[in-house]
């Protein structure tokens, strides 16, 4: 009996090329062919694990074991141990499925990233690919949204809005043509998730926004892509080149009587333009500037048509739920948020990468069971959860629920399932600047409160950090976070005061305060709920 | 308080117009601050509040923009909502109940105005806005008390101020970013050259990568208007600080017709801001009525009447009562000499209706002939002959508001946003909304391409063609079956309607076969014709470019033919609208200005008329029409026309085949010229009475849509008798007082005698802003749309337009077509516009030529050129551009050195000798000097302004 050619899978993902995978792939062919051994090399996704990458993995007879991390360096030993057909070396870490921080995931929008070729239409259909979208052209559009409304699945941007919900009203808004658009400006700190599916799996999305389509009465997409994702576009725009040739796209999606195409637009490096109606600006040609709602996006967004703007983890998870049925994807979850939601873990971690769990874990699992504690050993002082506009939780915090009421409860928001882990050794006064800062450098402008607000907040900030009339600038910077949380036109200046007033409350002294009266708690006196 | 501030209601209208036949819409209500509103859907919760008489706090929104939310100021409690939505981004809802007022709202309010105001300069006392300052007003408003940030911050306080604009000032330091000027640019003017720069903080308005003079701007004013703070401001109002009052009068230039608010510090006009509630504009002006009002206070005003013998003499300044009986000694001696018929008078369309009535009054009245006639002749004067053949009155069919419901433009002959650019921005705006454009011209004018607007089909037709292309339109909506049977069958003349079509089907009429005449490709043709006969409502503008033709009645008729073909008449959103180059061509024409018309286009010959104005003027008629103003020039150069009367009206400019012009001029015994520059025509005169401006009169102009609305007085007669006041006197003078004490008075009469004006009144003008005419008792309240259940001469009648091609031909000699136009900055002849600082951006005429004749003649782009003609030639400095196609070259003639009549020819309109200015064969050669009439011309020049300089001054 003949042995198969070996298969190797090399991640291509910018994870995993930032730290050498395309050295690796590169020795490994190289030493292939000046040793005559054929070998078939996969670039794949990532697992997802990224302490480990580049992450090799070998197919074996008992499924695929891992390599990790893999320098270019250790090829001639790892071919010298056989690792191509298994063979143990000190980088060996056994069956990939095996992994703890995989094993302990529930896996479902991610089913196949990393598993599979990303370019390979035929390997994204053998594992459960267009499954969803075959379901989806027996449906009526009503009955589609009826299974989103079912499955409890939420905007995954960060809103939670309830994805069947908006797909109703855009479905049962009048106008012609209508647009289906993925936002893909991932641009909070320490987030991933988008760009692992762009990468790792680009036609589930593009499944995914066929379904929307149909679901809503759209037949043209778009994908907006953040310009810092120079890999991710390279992968997506081949994917939409290989979707139009198999008729995945184009007048007759899949041979049905469905049209549906879609098109990447690249961003110009601006986060605002990840909020969704300064991306529509942006997508029609104009500056990258918050519109007013009303009028929603929904019923009138792109080009003024009714539009579904969803994250890029919202309509990558569309194939599935049609695929699996609604009732199995909302088995997952816990509370009002059902499912599952890919947490990206980064900071000061041990272990950071991809967590795709159901929701109802605590921060404190997801950091320590999963990241295994800090990278630098020393204790954990504060995380950020929610990308640069989400507030910074103390240690006291971290037994909140990752769900999202709960945790609005406790002052935070999930978002986009960004989590930033800080030791001890950091200073939140730098922290709380920081935030403003951020907002300063991205504000659209076109809000006072966001545009003028975020300048002051930094000087105040600096004044109280050099100690300056602390009473009177705490005070000021109190006032300010009120006017910027309660008057911004949008999200962008409306949370930038959570992450400041939160550095404030739970680490004053940071900050240089220390008298009881100037640790007096946050209590906007114009509160939102009212 | 000094202000002369208007009411704001924040955003803008919302008006549902019921389907025809159906039920208006019922509004909403909501309760405001516990006050009870109904308002129509999708309007504002701040416009609401308006209505309710609770005002909200505002910075970045105002009635004439669509709302923005981005100064946070409005913000509002509604209950069962959360947080503070802004008022302005709400629309009302059913039951809705809002709080406009909270300890909460004020002190978000405070905070936000802390924000601005730690970015703002603290000099409110010296600054130009002071009095007017919406910033500082809502900082009152709010009650701001402190700014805690202090001033050592980031900010804009050294940002350098542009100046550039000759007219306004732009101070980036004092910028509050609302964005209104951007979006006014946007909006409003539609031309799309202002912009935000840079994020944050650093966002900054810009007009582009320039400064506002070098920019796109046109100058319209419109984000001057919208500015809330001292950032865009008029460099006359930083001059002479806050107007005390402001009087609504209506722009002297084109014939929009632009309501304005004349801004006044006793007797001295601070600015020019369009009238919100103008029926013509919405607010909305351009760089003339805006800005290019300077000349009414220039130094070239004549402020003294002026007398004498020989056109070779000095000037001499004497008493109005010297000048006016030297006039009337003249006229008489001439008449006693060479006839009743040797004298005549010419009336203006740039002077008002009550003036040009009394200046026709005065020629059948004391002249006692016919010998009237206006500049009309050279302009409008096909749409007058035209429209009253085929539909039965001589004026354009809608209102401009009209197009804001058409879905397919052809603009023919025209350049809307040079010309006519107040109705550009809102045929523009239109476009925007998605309606079709088709353009007739020879040129690539703006239109065809600008920001956000390109024509559907640019009919580039060779000069002289109109006829054809219009006929090949007509053909194939004929033959492709598109045209509107029922309406034809229904409103039109049969027998004329057979002739006609048995006519436009001939296979001569088709596109394939106009083709080789006009240059237009027939599939453009038939393209173009299919979408104005099935795009909707159809609707067309049309210019000069129709008009100034040998057949520039028959391409009228056509265009009424082809607009009645399918079924474009008689309700908004369609028509035929002629575009009048000056702001009262309607009036003048409506005023009997005509040699053979009595006012209301009633002909001389008819008796029933003649009794009726010979009873009221108590005087006896002539029967015979009088001399058209090309006649009374070659009576004159046949010696049996010796007197002549100009009111208003550049002859000497403005007639086609100068030479000719001026022999005739020069051969008159008198010529008396009313104006207020001593004009080219004042060059041959011997009387000189000086004009007044429209700042210094009461007066009606009629503008292009016969909208009638009030001139008022701002200011004394510089010379100390308004123009209508001039006219009486010389009447007097001629033994035929006419008693009026108030302009009012006139229209009174007019009124009388006059069918369509019957129910116009200033009294009625003061309650309605404006009327259109018809206003009579059949409409009350005047007409905007004409001809809706039938037309005014009861069927519509079809017009046989034969193309005739003109007689002036390309030849070896004279190879190519020259036609003529106008730029935004000037006005016709120029007398008003080069006495202003509009001369920054058109100093000289300009001959524009293709890439393709230019290369042929060694033409470089700036060089000096020849452009000869049968007639005359004349040397201009040349723009190589492919805005104009191989074989045609283009000038505008705004400066009287540029001679561009001395090389136009005698041809004209076979029905009323509107002058051929838009064909004349030339051929064009690299110059190195100026032609021979330009050397005489600045002779002449020289030598007039030295006898008005050196005029013998009468005792102050």
């Amino acid at each position: 009996m003949r042995r198969r050619v070996p298969r190797i899978y090399v991640p291509r993902d910018s994870a995993a090329l930032s730290v050498g995978a395309d050295e690796v792939a590169e020795a490994l062919a190289r030493a292939a062919e000046d040793g005559g051994l054929p070998l078939t090399i996969v670039r794949n996704g990532s697992r997802g694990m990224f302490w480990l990458e580049p992450l090799l993995e070998v197919e074996t007879p008992e499924g695929r074991v891992a390599y990790g991390p893999v320098s270019a360096e250790d090829v001639p030993s790892l071919l010298a141990a056989d690792f191509h057909h298994g063979g143990a070396h000190p980088l060996r870490l056994g069956p990939t499925e095996d992994l703890a921080f995989l094993r302990a995931q529930d896996r479902l929008t991610f089913e196949r990233v990393g598993v599979t070729d990303p370019l390979d239409l035929d390997d994204y259909a053998a594992h459960g690919g267009l499954r969803g979208l075959r379901e989806a052209l027996t449906l009526s559009p009503e009955q589609i949204v009826e299974i989103m409304v079912r499955s409890g699945l939420r905007g995954r941007g960060g809103a939670a809005f309830p994805a069947g919900i908006k797909w109703r009203t855009v479905l049962s808004a009048p106008g012609d043509p209508k647009y289906v658009v993925c936002n893909a400006d991932e641009g909070d700190s320490g987030t991933f998730s988008d760009r692992m599916i762009l990468e790792g799996d680009p036609f589930v999305l593009i499944e995914g926004m066929i379904i929307a389509g149909r679901a809503t009465g759209a037949n043209r997409g778009y994908v907006y892509l953040r310009s810092e994702y120079p890999h991710a576009e390279a992968v997506f725009t081949a994917a939409l080149d290989s979707a139009r040739r198999a008729r995945l796209l184009g007048p007759r999606v899949l041979g049905s009587d469905q049209a549906f195409d879609l098109e990447l637009r690249r961003g110009a490096g601006a986060y605002i333009c990840g909020e969704e109606t300064a991306m529509l600006e942006s997508l029609e040609g104009k500056r990258g500037m918050v519109r007013p709602k009303p009028p929603l996006p929904a019923l009138a967004g792109l080009f003024g048509a009714p539009t579904v703007v969803n994250n890029v983890i919202t309509l990558a998870t569309v194939p599935i739920v049609l695929d699996k049925g609604p009732d199995y994807y909302a088995a997952y979850g816990a509370g009002r948020s059902r499912g599952t939601l890919p947490f990206q873990l980064a900071g000061n971690v041990k272990r950071g990468g991809l967590v795709e769990k159901s929701f109802g874990l605590t921060l404190r699992q997801l950091i320590d069971d999963f990241g295994g504690g800090t990278a630098s050993g020393r204790p954990v002082r504060a995380v950020q959860v929610g990308g640069p506009l989400g507030a910074y939780f103390p240690d006291s915090k971290l037994d909140t629920p990752l769900d999202y009421e709960p945790f609005a409860a406790a002052g935070g928001m999930l978002g986009h399932g960004g989590v930033v882990v800080f030791d001890d050794t950091v200073d939140m006064g730098k922290m709380a600047r920081y935030a403003m800062e951020f907002c300063a450098i991205e504000s659209c402008g076109k809000c006072t409160p966001c545009r003028i607000g975020s300048v002051r907040g930094i000087e105040v900030i600096d004044a109280l950090r050099r100690g300056e009339r602390q009473a009177h600038h705490l005070t000021l910077l109190r006032d300010l976070c009120d006017t910027m949380l309660h008057g911004s036109l949008c999200a962008m200046g409306g949370m930038t005061p959570f992450p400041v007033l939160s550095a404030i409350d739970s680490f004053p002294e940071d900050l240089g305060l220390t008298t009881p009266a100037e640790r007096s708690r946050t209590s906007p006196e114009t509160s939102p709920e009212r | 308080m000094y202000s002369v501030k208007e009411p704001d209601a924040g955003t803008p209208e919302r008006q549902h117009r019921p389907a025809l036949g159906a039920q208006p819409e019922p509004g909403v209500t909501l309760e405001i601050d516990g006050v009870s509103v109904e308002v129509p859907r999708g309007t504002s919760v701040m416009r609401a509040a308006a209505q309710a008489a609770v005002r909200i706090p505002k910075l970045c929104a105002t009635e004439s923009l669509e709302a923005f939310g981005s100064c946070r100021l409005c913000l509002v409690e509604i209950e069962g909502r959360r947080g503070y939505p802004a008022s302005c981004t709400t629309p009302v809802e059913p039951g809705m109940r809002v709080r406009t007022q909270s300890p909460a709202l004020a002190k978000l309010r405070r905070g936000t105005m802390e924000l601005y105001i730690s970015d703002h300069p603290l000099d409110c006392l010296t600054c130009p806005a002071n009095g007017n300052c919406e910033l500082q007003e809502m900082a009152g408003v709010v009650g701001l008390r402190e700014v805690r940030y202090g001033v050592a911050g980031k900010n804009h306080l050294a940002a350098p101020s542009d100046l550039s604009n000759p007219y306004f000032s732009f101070d980036p330091s004092k910028c509050i970013a609302c964005s209104r000027c951007v979006r006014a640019c946007d909006e409003v003017q539609g031309t799309f050259a202002l912009t935000l720069e840079g994020r944050g903080f650093d966002t900054k308005i810009t007009p582009g990568d320039t400064n506002f003079l070098d920019s796109e701007c046109v100058s319209c004013g419109a984000c001057v208007q919208a500015c809330p703070t001292a950032t865009l401001m008029e460099k006359s109002l930083i001059a002479a600080g806050q107007p005390d009052h402001a009087v609504v009068t209506t722009c002297a230039y084109c014939g929009v017709g632009c309501s304005f608010r004349a801004e006044m510090k006793g007797a001295e006009v601070v600015r020019m801001v369009p009238n919100k509630l103008g029926d013509a504009n919405h607010g909305h002006s351009c760089v003339k009525g805006r800005f290019a009002w300077g000349y009414a206070t220039h130094p070239d005003r004549v402020r003294k009447p002026m007398i004498r013998a020989a056109i070779t003499d000095p000037w001499r300044e004497v008493s109005w009562d010297e000048a006016l009986s030297y006039a009337a000694a003249e006229l008489r001696r001439i008449q006693a000499k060479y006839g009743r018929g040797s004298v005549g008078g010419v009336t203006s369309s740039r002077c008002s209706n009550e003036e040009t009535y009394l200046v026709q009054k005065l020629v059948r009245v004391a002249f006692g002939n016919n010998n009237v006639d206006t500049c009309a002749r050279v302009c409008h004067s096909p749409t007058g002959y035209g429209l009253k053949t085929t539909l039965g009155e001589s004026a354009g069919t809608q209102s401009f508001d009209s197009v804001q419901e058409a879905d397919v433009v052809m603009v023919i002959g025209a350049n809307p946003t040079d010309g006519h650019p107040v109705f550009a921005s809102q045929l523009k705006r239109r476009l925007r909304e998605g309606a079709q454009l088709i353009v007739v011209d020879p040129r690539g004018i703006d239109l065809v391409r600008t920001a956000h607007v390109q024509a559907a089909h640019h009919l580039k037709l060779r000069p002289g063609t109109n006829v054809a292309i219009i006929n090949a339109l007509a053909h194939v909506i004929v033959t492709e079956d598109l045209h509107a049977k029922e309406f034809v069958a229904a409103r039109c003349e049969p027998l004329d309607l057979a002739k006609w079509l048995a006519f436009i089907r001939e296979p001569k009429n088709s596109p394939e076969a106009t083709a080789e005449t006009t240059g237009v490709p027939a599939e453009t043709v038939r393209a173009a014709a299919r979408l104005y006969a099935t795009g909707g409502n159809g609707a067309i503008y049309y210019g000069l470019g129709v008009t100034e033709h040998s057949q520039g009645s028959t391409m009228v008729m056509g265009i009424a033919n082809l607009a009645m073909l399918t079924g474009n008449l008689g309700r908004p959103g369609v028509g035929v609208n002629p575009l009048r180059g000056q702001n009262n061509v309607q009036g003048a024409c409506d005023m009997g200005s005509f040699p053979h018309e009595l006012p209301g286009y009633r002909h001389v010959s008819d008796p029933e008329v003649r009794a009726l104005f010979e009873a009221a003027w108590g005087a006896t008629l002539d029967a015979e029409p009088g001399l058209r103003i090309p006649n009374m020039f070659d009576a004159a150069l046949d010696g049996s026309f010796k007197g002549l009367y100009v009111q208003g009206e550049d002859l000497a400019q403005s007639d086609p085949d100068t030479h000719h012009v001026t022999a005739a001029l020069e051969a008159l015994e008198c010529l008396i010229v009313q104006d207020l520059f001593v004009n080219e025509t004042a060059k041959f005169a011997h009387v000189f009475l000086p004009g007044s401006s429209f700042l210094e009169k009461d007066g009606t102009f009629t503008n292009a849509e016969r909208r009638i609305s009030r001139v008022r007085k701002v200011m004394p007669p510089l010379a100390g008798l308004a123009d209508w006041q001039t006219t009486l006197a010389l009447a007097n003078a001629l033994g035929c007082p006419m008693h009026y004490a108030h302009p009012s008075e006139i229209m009174d009469e007019i009124a009388r005698l006059t069918p369509t004006f019957k129910g116009v009144s200033y009294a009625k003008l003061e309650a309605r802003g404006s009327l259109q005419w018809p206003c009579n008792d059949a409409a009350p309240e005047g007409t905007p749309v004409m001809h809706v259940d039938a037309f005014v001469r009861g069927k519509g009648r079809f017009v046989i337009t034969e193309y005739v091609a003109t007689s002036e031909r390309v030849s070896r000699r004279f190879p190519l077509l020259l036609t003529t136009g106008r730029t935004l900055t000037q006005y016709n002849v120029g007398a008003q516009t080069r006495r202003t600082l509009n001369v920054v951006w058109h100093d000289e005429d300009l001959l524009e030529i293709h890439p393709h004749d230019a290369e042929h003649r060694g033409v470089r782009d700036g060089d000096r050129v020849s452009v000869t003609s049968r007639a005359g030639d004349t040397v201009l400095r040349a723009v190589v551009t492919e805005r104009v196609q191989p074989g045609v070259v283009y000038t505008t003639f705004h400066h009287p050195e540029s001679g561009a009549n001395v090389v136009t020819t005698e041809n004209s309109d076979w029905a009323t000798n509107c002058p051929e200015y838009k064909v004349t064969a030339v051929q064009v050669a690299v110059a190195s000097e100026l032609s021979g009439w330009q050397r005489r011309f600045t002779e002449r020049q020289e030598a007039q302004h030295g006898l008005v300089a050196l005029r013998v001054r009468s005792k102050p």
